[in-house]
């Protein structure tokens, strides 16, 4: 009994380094924004800054599975969770900045801001399968919806690509033409590609297969030292 | 060095308003923020406006008294934008894409000696230095309105001359149906122009009309300062009913034409920037809503005016063409 709740609350240094790093982001953006130091424009800089971190969060999330898989970082996989439930911890911080403090609830602004608005339909969606991810992260969810939860936690896959046009679209550029802002978004896109691709059934076994094999060439001369 | 004093025959008022009482306002305005009950996090996001205590380079440059403007307000009554403000916040790609990095970037950029030519389809062509755009054209103060495309906006006291006046010099021929302007090309003061994705240099253009209406003019200063190299020194282009873009800054070209040339942004994304680029907000650009925009120094928004507030003096340019075909 007692081993089996050590496991449950232990935690693990990669974790330990996710809420440092997480909580010295909020420190930081509340400290500028505090002693004036988010740039004239500031509720544009608290939404831009927000909107980047939850970004950042949800690629970090999407890295640890091929940490593990192709690199056999196990510690990977107990930050999984956690990256993502940060990233839509921001991802709700960005909206209500919109929402609140830009737009105070003045809803026909709103209204006329969301027809045609096409990057803030996309960062809706992306918002919306976040937060239902983030409603359904817990074991009590896992066991009760069984094999259909690892199908919901796929939606991931959409809204990584979602965010970065979002990203994209809110820039002044043409990603799809190669013009105007657009090197962080394309960035961006790239990782969040490759990251996607990790996930194929026959690039992941290929993978999985040259690192057991690597191993296997490795471990003698390791074994000789 | 140009003289400064070219600027000193402008009557400052000093029993008008100063930007300091603008501070002062904007800080009660911040408490009245903070009285609506945000929660912990999202008050402290609620940000103090207009702080000068940020350690910004340009501010540590801005002269002990901040510039004064002859007026402390538009003449729809809001106040004019702090120094400070409009020196640190500047949409200027040749240096950065962070709008706080470009005073920083752009603090030893050459402006003096400079040349302007004016030529293409014109009787005299000229090239005049910043001398002779000093003094041989009057210097106005002019209290326009900037609505950037990105939905914020700002009251900015500029400095300048009537491009009206300046084409006049040169002669214009009848032929000449458009202006086009071009920036420096200089990647080695301007960083941003190394940066691929974009087709250097920045060129803009106007109608013959807009080049030649009064409220167009060619700033050279801001606050009764020579105009620093954030905001497009030594010379601008300002057209107060266009969004910011229009106004392209550090100008060495001025074309006259009888096509419409092409704009850096219309360009880039030609579907989202047309030429014309009128403040319309039932005209949306697919991106940012132009219906409603963010006064810098303001909590919340306001609603966008059509040509920007300007409409009795543009609006009848635009008489023969639909405005939303024609964005």
């Amino acid at each position: 009994m007692t081993k089996m709740l050590k496991k449950r609350f232990r935690i693990t240094p990669w974790q330990i380094l996710v809420h440092v790093v997480v909580w010295g982001l909020v420190a930081w953006l509340a400290w500028d924004a505090w002693t004036g130091n988010l740039t004239v424009n500031p509720i544009q800089a608290a939404t831009q800054r927000t909107g980047k971190y939850a970004l950042v969060l949800l690629v970090l999330s999407l890295a640890c599975t091929p940490l593990n898989t192709l690199f056999g970082l196990r510690q990977a996989l107990t930050v999984r969770r956690l990256l993502g439930l940060y990233a839509f911890m921001f991802a709700a911080l960005h909206f209500a900045i919109f929402i609140w403090i830009d737009y105070g609830f003045d809803w026909e602004l709103i209204r006329l801001d969301l027809i045609d608005k096409r990057y803030i339909l996309v960062g809706a969606t992306a918002l919306t399968i976040l937060t239902l991810l983030a409603a359904t992260s817990f074991q009590w969810w896992m066991k009760r919806l069984g094999k259909r939860w690892k199908a919901l936690h796929r939606l991931v896959y959409l809204a990584a690509p979602l965010v970065v046009l979002h990203y994209s679209w809110a820039r002044k550029g043409d990603i799809f033409r190669l013009q105007g802002d657009i090197l962080q978004p394309l960035a961006f896109g790239v990782v969040v590609a490759l990251l996607l691709l990790t996930r194929l059934p026959a690039l992941r076994r290929g993978a999985v297969r040259l690192r057991g094999h690597l191993q296997r060439r490795l471990a003698p001369v390791a074994a000789s030292r | 060095m140009v003289d400064q004093s070219l600027f000193k025959s402008v009557p400052v008022k000093s029993s008008e308003i100063t930007p300091q009482h603008l501070f002062r306002s904007r800080r009660q305005f911040l408490k009245s923020m903070g009285v609506l009950g945000a929660g912990a996090f999202l008050a402290a996001c609620s940000p103090k406006i207009g702080s000068q205590a940020t350690s910004s380079v340009a501010s540590k440059e801005t002269p002990m008294v901040e510039p004064e403007s002859t007026m402390a307000t538009d003449e729809l009554g809001d106040p004019v934008n702090s120094y400070h403000e409009i020196t640190n916040y500047n949409n200027y790609y040749e240096f950065s894409t962070d709008k706080r990095e470009v005073a920083v970037l752009a603090k030893d950029f050459k402006s003096s000696p400079w040349e302007v030519e004016v030529f293409g389809l014109v009787n005299k062509p000229q090239t005049f230095g910043l001398e002779d755009l000093l003094k041989k054209f009057t210097q106005e103060e002019r209290i326009y309105r900037l609505r950037c495309v990105e939905a914020w906006s700002m009251v900015i006291p500029w400095m300048g001359l009537s491009l009206a006046k300046l084409l006049g010099e040169v002669e214009p021929l009848s032929s000449a149906r458009y202006v086009r302007f071009e920036t420096i090309m200089d990647p080695e003061q301007m960083p941003g122009q190394k940066q691929g994705f974009y087709p250097w240099p920045y060129q803009e253009g106007l109608t013959i009309e807009e080049a030649m209406h009064e409220l167009t003019i060619l700033a050279t200063g801001l606050y009764g300062e020579l105009m620093p190299p954030q905001n497009g020194a030594p010379v601008r282009l300002v057209v107060p009913w266009k969004y910011g873009f229009k106004s392209i800054k550090s100008i060495v070209k001025i074309e006259l034409v009888d096509y419409q040339p092409d704009t850096m942004w219309s360009t880039i994304a030609p579907n989202e920037y047309g030429f014309y680029a009128n403040v319309n907000p039932a005209v949306d650009h697919p991106r940012w809503s132009q219906a409603s925009e963010r006064r810098i120094g303001e909590a919340g928004r306001r609603k966008t005016l059509l040509f920007n507030g300007y409409a009795e003096e543009v609006a009848h340019l635009y008489n023969d063409i639909d405005l939303r075909d024609f964005y």
